[in-house]
């Protein structure tokens, strides 16, 4: 075999091997989304949204509770969340651009993005469950919250940096002072950038558990009460997966089935957004 | 501050409200600094810095905590989670960069995204209910026969393969980790300039020697930040992890061990904390988990600013 054949024969190797990963990767997927989808949508029910828990152990129930919390906890983590991190974007990338200040705090916050939610937990345990005395809905949005502001912050600086600076100069140019300009022009040209940036942390923080474990805690009643513990679907799954019985494991693949589905609904939403709004 | 607008008041109000809006990074960075600092300071001052590291008797009892167990479980299950998905990652770059069609790469990359975007909670109860038997009938037992027979490798995989372990949560955590790597190698590999790699080809090289002596090379640094982003997520990894890992406080050395990493005894006993030292001391082991995931992020993050810097000149 000459060097010519050899060296055909190692590509070959090699790109098939590249080959092989990515089908791995894409059988991880499939797997883990099949096994989901078939084991939840055996499980899946009206009553599971309708009903409140059963005693353990026995059957029937269902997990209005945990989805009515759920959506409580992340819409309280959207409210706090989402102002103050589009506020900081816009401070970075408008007032402040170019300087160092915007440089240090937009590297901060890509470290901080991936800090460890269970350490966000125990921070707002020390923060607002210990001085108050018990746990609450609202120190769970507040961890959630915690875990958003950088994730907003740094999609809001990077769509507002990708309108062009023209525009800015034409409102200038028309005598507005600099808030109206973000407002009524910069705003208006980022929307869908910014608007997509926040569904995907809406997405990252709804299926987050262990920042809610120490903050919301979990709770077995229905309840709109949000400075009392309130139960999570995320806190929910935890608890009946790791259970004795049967038919708290089907209701946990339901409730996983019906939090994959939502997250990835908008994931795939929001990355289609971005894909084709931003076409390069 | 000079870049504050000072004629119109509602343009300092609005810029005011910002800049305070975009402190709130740092508010957090030193908050949560200072808060598991001040918390731990009981389980500092009773057990020291260098001892607590370093011993591994987490005794809950006794009221003496030590977290060399803890560290080591964290530590073993992502570097053994790195090890399995990082060639798997660089390997998927290559595919969707070099050999899949154009039509294809969009979703395929869109696809492993997706694994980045299934909440942890949800690996960890499909590691529970499907993985770990799968581990424990199949591939423990097959694991155990053929290098479970070899001299050395032999420690690495003894016991009774239970599929609740350290190779199960790693494998789990791999999964989980791919993503990160992928698409940062992925982004780097298309940063390569077209005329480098055509005058490569232009000499004669093959597809893969292009990749393996021009893309490789020039993508060294965001590949390397990929990697160590990988690590800095799964330093910080919890419920893919608490089912499927036991919670033993032992540094254990077979594969088929339960252990414990940090995140999983916060999790598990955070709220079952009984007294003050042992409160303190779990707040200690957050304080060390931010720590190590801080410095490993900062290295990621300075490797990607170092990459984006070189392929923009």
């Amino acid at each position: 075999m000459n060097i010519e054949q050899k060296r055909k024969i190692e590509g070959f190797i090699a790109l098939a091997f590249s080959s092989l990963a990515a089908f791995i990767g894409l059988f991880w997927l499939v797997f883990i989304l099949g096994d989901v989808i078939i084991h939840g949508i055996g499980a899946l029910n009206i009553s599971l949204f309708l009903n409140d828990p059963a005693p353990a152990g026995v059957e029937g129930g269902g997990l209005r509770h945990a989805f009515v919390g759920q959506l409580m906890i992340t819409l309280c983590a959207t409210l706090i969340g989402v102002p103050v991190g589009v506020l900081g974007g816009t401070f970075l990338a408008e007032y402040a651009k170019r300087t160092r200040f915007a440089k240090i705090i937009s590297v901060l916050s890509d470290i901080i993005v991936s800090v460890p939610s269970i350490v966000v937990g125990t921070f707002i345990y020390a923060l607002l469950v210990r001085p108050l005395g018990h746990f609450s809905g609202w120190a769970g949005a507040v961890a959630l919250s915690v875990i958003m502001i950088p994730v907003v912050l740094r999609t809001t600086e990077d769509m507002l940096s990708m309108v062009p600076w023209t525009l800015r100069e034409a409102a200038f140019a028309l005598g507005a002072p600099y808030y109206k300009v973000i407002i009524q022009v910069v705003y208006r040209g980022a929307a869908t950038g910014i608007l997509t940036g926040i569904l995907l942390s809406i997405a990252r923080v709804a299926g987050e558990t262990a920042p809610l474990l120490f903050t919301s805690f979990n709770n077995n009643f229905f309840s709109w009460d949000m400075n009392r513990p309130i139960a999570s679907l995320t806190a929910t799954i935890f608890q009946y997966a790791m259970g004795p019985y049967e038919s708290w494991h089907r209701q946990a693949w339901a409730a996983a089935f019906v939090i994959t589905l939502f997250i990835l609904a908008l994931t795939i939403l929001g990355r289609l957004v971005l894909k084709w709004r931003y076409k390069q | 501050m000079e870049i504050l607008p000072k004629k119109n008041p509602v343009d300092f109000a609005f810029s005011l409200i910002t800049a305070v809006a975009s402190l709130s990074i740092i508010l957090i960075i030193i908050g949560i600094f200072w808060i598991l600092i001040r918390e731990s300071s009981l389980a500092i001052n009773k057990f020291g810095i260098i001892h607590f590291l370093t011993s591994a008797d987490w005794n809950p009892v006794k009221e003496t905590f030590g977290a060399a167990a803890n560290i080591y479980g964290t530590c073993i299950t992502t570097a053994l989670s790195l090890l399995i998905a990082v060639p798997v990652a660089i390997g998927i770059a290559i595919f969707v960069t070099e050999v899949a069609p154009n039509f294809l790469k969009g979703p395929i990359g869109m696809a492993i995204e997706l694994l980045a975007a299934i909440p942890s909670i949800i690996y960890g109860m499909w590691g529970l209910f499907t993985l770990a038997p799968i581990m424990s009938k199949y591939i423990e037992p097959a694991l155990q026969n053929t290098i479970g027979k070899l001299p050395v490798l032999e420690i690495l995989f003894r016991g009774t393969p239970l599929g609740i372990d350290i190779l199960t949560a790693s494998v789990i955590l791999s999964i989980m980790i791919i993503p990160f790597t992928a698409s940062i190698a992925r982004d780097s590999f298309n940063l390569t300039p077209d005329i480098v790699k055509e005058s490569a080809y232009a000499v004669g090289a093959t597809q893969w020697e292009v990749v393996k002596n021009v893309v490789l090379p020039y993508s060294k640094l965001g590949v390397f930040g990929g990697v160590v982003l990988s690590l800095g997520r799964a330093l910080g990894e919890t419920m893919a992890v608490a089912f499927v890992l036991g919670n033993n406080h032992k540094i254990a050395t077979s594969f088929f061990d339960a252990a414990a990493t940090i995140t999983v005894t916060l999790a598990n006993e955070f709220t079952e904390a009984v007294n003050d030292v042992y409160l303190s001391s779990l707040f200690y082991l957050a304080l060390v988990l931010f720590v190590m995931s801080f410095i490993t992020l900062a290295i990621a993050k300075l490797f990607l600013i170092r990459a984006e810097k070189k392929y923009s000149r």
